[in-house]
Formats: structure tokens, C-alpha cells, sequence
């Protein structure tokens, strides 16, 4: 037993919970709650309406005049009114299903969601010297040297929940939207995987940390790397890189299953699709599986091709990473600047929702297969004919 | 990594190959095999084959096996229940696997590396970092991280590439092989 406790880090340990505690759970499920809120306020805004504005702390009920709201902006306390709802809703397993399945399932669309943030560099690393920590602490969960491979491989964990729960409910309409959907996402991730391969091939790096770094020090990806000076090279690997960068963007749409792709759940044609037959917080935990991934998938575009935790222009503010010499708040800043940068993605995926109609079923898999995957696949060589003609270095 | 945690994913991975053969279910025995892709990729992982590890889960869990549970659930198996046991099969099965535990015991007893007690010895990267060729693999192997997937491609595309080229011809001839399969189906239906 000693020998086995001897084998294990404490220190690593420790550092690792406290990482996993903060991140999944104190600031991606809050962000999963508000970004659920954001979302009703935004469509109400796009459609002219009011939305969800009335839930305050209701001090009322404790013989105050008023009830009270945070930042003088009603309705913020929506998402916890609506954990408590889904809580305290009867949950109800129809007779038909096939009950482990059906249990199982929420689980399984949830888990991958959450696990998939265990590479995202969010943050360049913290200083915690006063706690005694000699070495700063790196702001990623797992610096794993196959970042992104290991985000697509959980995220393609994801469609067993949604295949399952459709089949599981025993019933039609959950079913087509469990085929649909299982279509949907194997039919995307090729170019979802493709997309980056360019981005891979610029850095020649899979480690997401250093992707993030190579930015910071160089200039963000979608800018033409202005860090060392424009050239006829960085400009013409420009063109390549904002392909890659459309191809990835519409590719997580249909992998996160969001609005043009969201064929999985189309309540015009499916009821409410593989969901249809759960209630309470069952059915809520494959509505959170969904914002989670799609916040993941924020995170990973923000780092590939946006720069990561970098503060635009941080170098030539003095604001740069320095590996091992970041000060603590600089450290904060970054983190700061990650979030910043993820939340403004997902207000672009808000935004997007409301603004384009839904596809049909064959235009979404031509245009899955017809287009983005060959698109993909040209880019990747027109960036090698690039790296080739006018070399970076 | 803990011994520990090696025995623990040796036995999910074995536990769940088994759930894939006793199960009468269909869909039962697909996510057994999935289980057990997971396990198999963690022993990969505390091998240090992170790539490896990684491509076992994106290609065999989360590609091949959604397959084929699609195609399970399409089809509608049903269960089998109540069908007789063909001993015929089940005996031949066992001898086969015998044999197969025998050879490898005889293997594993020649085996002479196998009796250094590795315990979670690390790699000698630094010192292999001078013959490598690549500056980008000779600067991670110096800085004391594996850089597999670079290892894995430098390998395929600089010493196989023409088997490469030769793997790749014949998975375009199996696609290709499907689509007239399937094309010529629905000709027949038409006329």
C-alpha cells in the first residue's frame, strides 16, 4: 500500500482536482446555464420580444417592497429557477422503453461533452509561488501531445447518447432523429477533422498548449501570423487558413447539432426528435450536453484558430507569454481573455441560430459530403503547395 | 502509471470482451465491444502510445462501432433467446482459444526482456534525442516528452511509404467494390 501511494503524485494530484473542480464545474456549468439564458434573451431580442426577465431574488416573499435584480437586469437568476424546475418535475419513463438504455443514455451525451475540455489550454499558466509552488502551474487539465485528435475522439463518444436514447425510447419519431443524427455526425466529422489538418501542418505541432503559444508569440491564425514581419508567404497561407476556418466553424455546427444542422430534432417534422420521450432532469441533461459541446467547441476554434488564451496584440503590449516568468496576473488576464474570446463565439453560434433556416435532410448531406469534404481536402493541399513554395522559416 | 490502474483496465477490457460474446443481445454485445476498445486504449496510454491510444477510441469506438450499432439498429435484430447451443462451435472455439494461450505462453517464456522488472521504468528519451533525425522530434524527445504521433508519421511516410501507398489503393478499391455492389441493386429494383 505504501509502495502504491508512493507511486502517485500528491502535488500533482491535488493541482489536477482543483483544475478538473474549477474549470468543468465552476465555470463551464455555470457558463452551460447562462449561455442557455443568453440564448432566450438573444432569440427574444432577434424576434422583438421581451424574454425571460421577471426572475429575481424574490425578497417579497421575505415583506420587502421590491424584488431584487442583480446589475438592475431582471431574469438573471432564470437558469437556477429553471435547475430547480427541472429538479422537482416529475421525471416519468414511459412503459415502452428499454429502461437501461433510456437511462444510460442522457449520461453518455452529457460525460463526453464535459470530458472533451480536459485539453483546452485555457489559460498560459499561473504563478502560485505563494502557495509554495515552486514550478508555475500550467492552465490546461491534461498536456496531452495529441490535443485535438483526443477532443474529436470523446466528442465522437458523444453520438452513442443520442443513438441510444433514440432507439431506447421504442418509438418513431426518436428514432429517425437518432439515425439523423448518427448520419449527421459520423458524415461531418471527416471534415471537421480535415479542416485542422492545415492548421496542423502549419504549426507541425498537436499539442493544443503550444498551438496557443506559437500564436501568442506569432500572431493569431486567422491574422496572417503578423508576429514576425508580413511576408508573401504568411499572406498567401492567409487564404488556406480562413477556408479551414469557415470548413471547422460550419463543421461544429453539425456536430454540435445547432440550428442549420439541427435536423436531429427538428420539432417541425420530429416532435422534438431523439428527446421526444424524456421528461424533467433527464431531458435536461441532453439540452446541457448540447451547450456544453458546444462551448468545448468554442473552445477549440478559439484556440486553433483565434489565438487561444493570447490578448490580441500582446506582445507588442508587453503582455506576452514568457514560459516560467508570467507574473500571477498576467497569468489571470489570459485566462480572462480565453473566456472572453469563447463567450463571443457563442454568442456568434446565438446569433446564428436565430438568422438562418433550417436545412432539409439530402441538402445537408450534400452539402456534407459534395462540398465541405472536398473543399477540405483541396485546402490541404493547397496549403502544402504554399509551405512548399514560400516556406515559413 | 499505478499497477493498479493496469489491472483495472486489463480486467474491462477483458470483462467486456466477454460481455461481447455472451450477450444475446446485439446492442448489448456492440457496446460491450465498445467498452472494451476503451479499455484496450488505456493500457495503450500507459504504454506511453498516447496516438495510438487516442486513434483506437476515434476510429474503433467512435467511428466503427457507431456503424455498426446503426446498421443493428436498422435491421432490427432481435435478441436471440431460447436458440440451442451448437456445441460443435463452442467446443472448437475453446480449443482454438487454448492454443492461442499456449502459443502465447511459449512466446512469453522466450522472451528474455520480460524478466527485467520494469517497474514504471521511464523511457530513455534524451538519450535517443541525438539520433533523431527531425529537428521537431529531436526537440521534444530533449525536452523529455514522446512525440508519438510524429515518431508514427515520420516512420509510415519516410520508411513505408510505398506499403502505405499500396494499403491505400486497396481501401479505394473496397470503396469503390460497394458503390457498384450497391449501384447495381438499385438498377435491378428500377427495371
Amino acid at each position: 500500500m505504501t509502495v502504491l501511494l508512493g507511486s502517485i503524485d500528491l502535488t500533482f494530484l491535488a493541482i489536477s482536482l482543483a483544475k478538473i473542480i474549477v474549470l468543468t464545474f465552476m465555470v463551464i456549468l455555470p457558463m452551460v446555464a447562462y449561455s442557455v439564458m443568453a440564448e432566450r434573451r438573444g432569440a427574444a431580442i432577434m424576434q422583438d420580444r421581451v424574454g425571460p426577465n421577471r426572475t429575481n431574488l424574490p425578497l417579497t416573499l421575505l415583506g420587502f417592497k421590491k424584488d431584487l435584480s442583480i446589475f438592475g437586469m431582471g431574469g438573471l437568476l432564470q437558469p437556477m429557477a429553471d435547475g430547480l424546475k427541472f429538479i422537482l418535475k416529475e421525471d416519468f419513463t414511459p412503459k415502452h422503453v428499454r429502461t437501461f438504455y433510456f437511462w444510460l443514455a442522457p449520461a453518455l451525451t452529457m460525460v463526453p461533452a464535459l470530458l472533451t475540455c480536459a485539453v483546452l489550454p485555457f489559460g498560459s499558466e499561473l504563478n502560485l509561488g505563494f502557495l509554495g509552488l515552486a514550478q508555475p502551474v500550467k492552465a490546461v487539465i491534461a498536456d496531452l501531445n495529441v490535443g485535438p485528435l483526443y477532443t474529436f475522439a470523446i466528442a465522437s463518444l458523444g453520438v452513442y447518447g443520442i443513438v441510444l436514447a433514440g432507439w431506447s425510447s421504442n418509438s418513431k419519431y426518436p428514432f429517425l432523429g437518432a439515425v439523423r443524427s448518427s448520419s449527421q455526425m459520423i458524415s461531418y466529422e471527416l471534415s471537421l477533422g480535415l479542416a485542422i489538418v492545415p492548421v496542423l501542418m502549419v504549426f507541425g505541432e498537436l499539442n493544443l498548449g503550444k498551438i496557443a503559444a506559437a500564436q501568442d508569440a506569432d500572431g493569431w491564425l486567422i491574422l496572417p501570423l503578423w508576429g514576425h514581419g508580413l511576408s508573401l508567404g504568411r499572406l498567401l497561407l492567409w487564404i488556406p487558413m480562413l477556408i479551414s476556418f469557415v470548413i471547422f466553424t460550419i463543421a461544429m455546427f453539425a456536430e454540435t447539432n445547432r440550428m442549420p444542422f439541427d435536423l436531429p430534432e427538428c420539432e417541425t417534422e420530429l416532435v422534438a426528435g431523439y428527446h421526444t420521450e424524456y421528461s424533467s432532469m433527464k431531458f435536461a441533461l441532453f439540452f446541457l450536453g448540447e451547450y456544453a459541446a458546444m462551448i468545448i467547441g468554442s473552445g477549440l476554434a478559439v484556440t486553433l484558430f483565434l489565438g487561444g488564451w493570447s490578448i490580441p496584440f500582446g506582445p507588442l503590449l508587453g503582455l506576452g507569454y514568457t514560459p516560467g516568468a508570467t507574473p500571477l496576473w498576467l497569468g489571470l488576464l489570459h485566462i480572462a481573455t480565453f473566456f472572453a474570446k469563447v463567450i463571443v463565439f457563442i454568442l456568434f453560434f446565438i446569433g446564428v441560430r436565430w438568422t438562418v433556416p433550417r436545412f432539409r435532410y439530402d441538402q445537408l448531406m450534400k452539402l456534407g459530403w459534395l462540398w465541405m469534404f472536398e473543399i477540405a481536402l483541396a485546402n490541404v493541399l493547397l496549403t502544402a503547395v504554399i509551405m512548399w513554395l514560400v516556406p515559413l522559416k | 502509471m499505478p499497477s493498479v490502474l493496469f489491472y483495472l483496465f486489463a480486467a474491462i477490457t477483458l470483462l467486456f470482451g466477454v460481455g461481447v460474446v455472451v450477450a444475446r443481445n446485439p446492442v448489448a454485445s456492440a457496446l460491450s465491444l465498445v467498452c472494451s476498445f476503451t479499455g484496450l486504449a488505456a493500457l495503450f496510454i500507459s504504454l506511453d502510445a498516447y496516438f495510438i491510444g487516442t486513434l483506437q477510441i476515434l476510429v474503433y469506438a467512435g467511428a466503427v462501432m457507431v456503424l455498426f450499432l446503426f446498421i443493428i439498429m436498422l435491421l432490427d435484430i432481435k435478441a436471440v433467446e431460447g436458440r440451442p447451443t451448437n456445441y460443435a462451435t463452442a467446443v472448437g472455439g475453446l480449443l482454438l482459444a487454448v492454443l492461442f494461450t499456449i502459443q502465447i505462453a511459449m512466446v512469453l517464456g522466450g522472451f528474455k526482456e520480460g524478466r527485467i522488472a520494469l517497474a514504471d521504468q521511464p523511457l530513455k528519451m534524451e538519450a535517443t534525442a541525438s539520433k533523431a533525425t527531425l529537428n521537431t522530434i529531436k526537440d521534444e524527445l530533449a525536452e523529455g516528452t514522446l512525440p508519438d504521433a510524429k515518431l508514427m508519421g515520420f516512420t509510415l511516410f519516410d520508411k513505408y511509404p510505398f506499403q502505405l501507398q499500396v494499403v491505400g489503393l486497396l481501401l479505394l478499391a473496397g470503396t469503390v467494390g460497394v458503390v457498384v455492389l450497391s449501384k447495381r441493386d438499385r438498377k435491378e429494383e428500377v427495371s
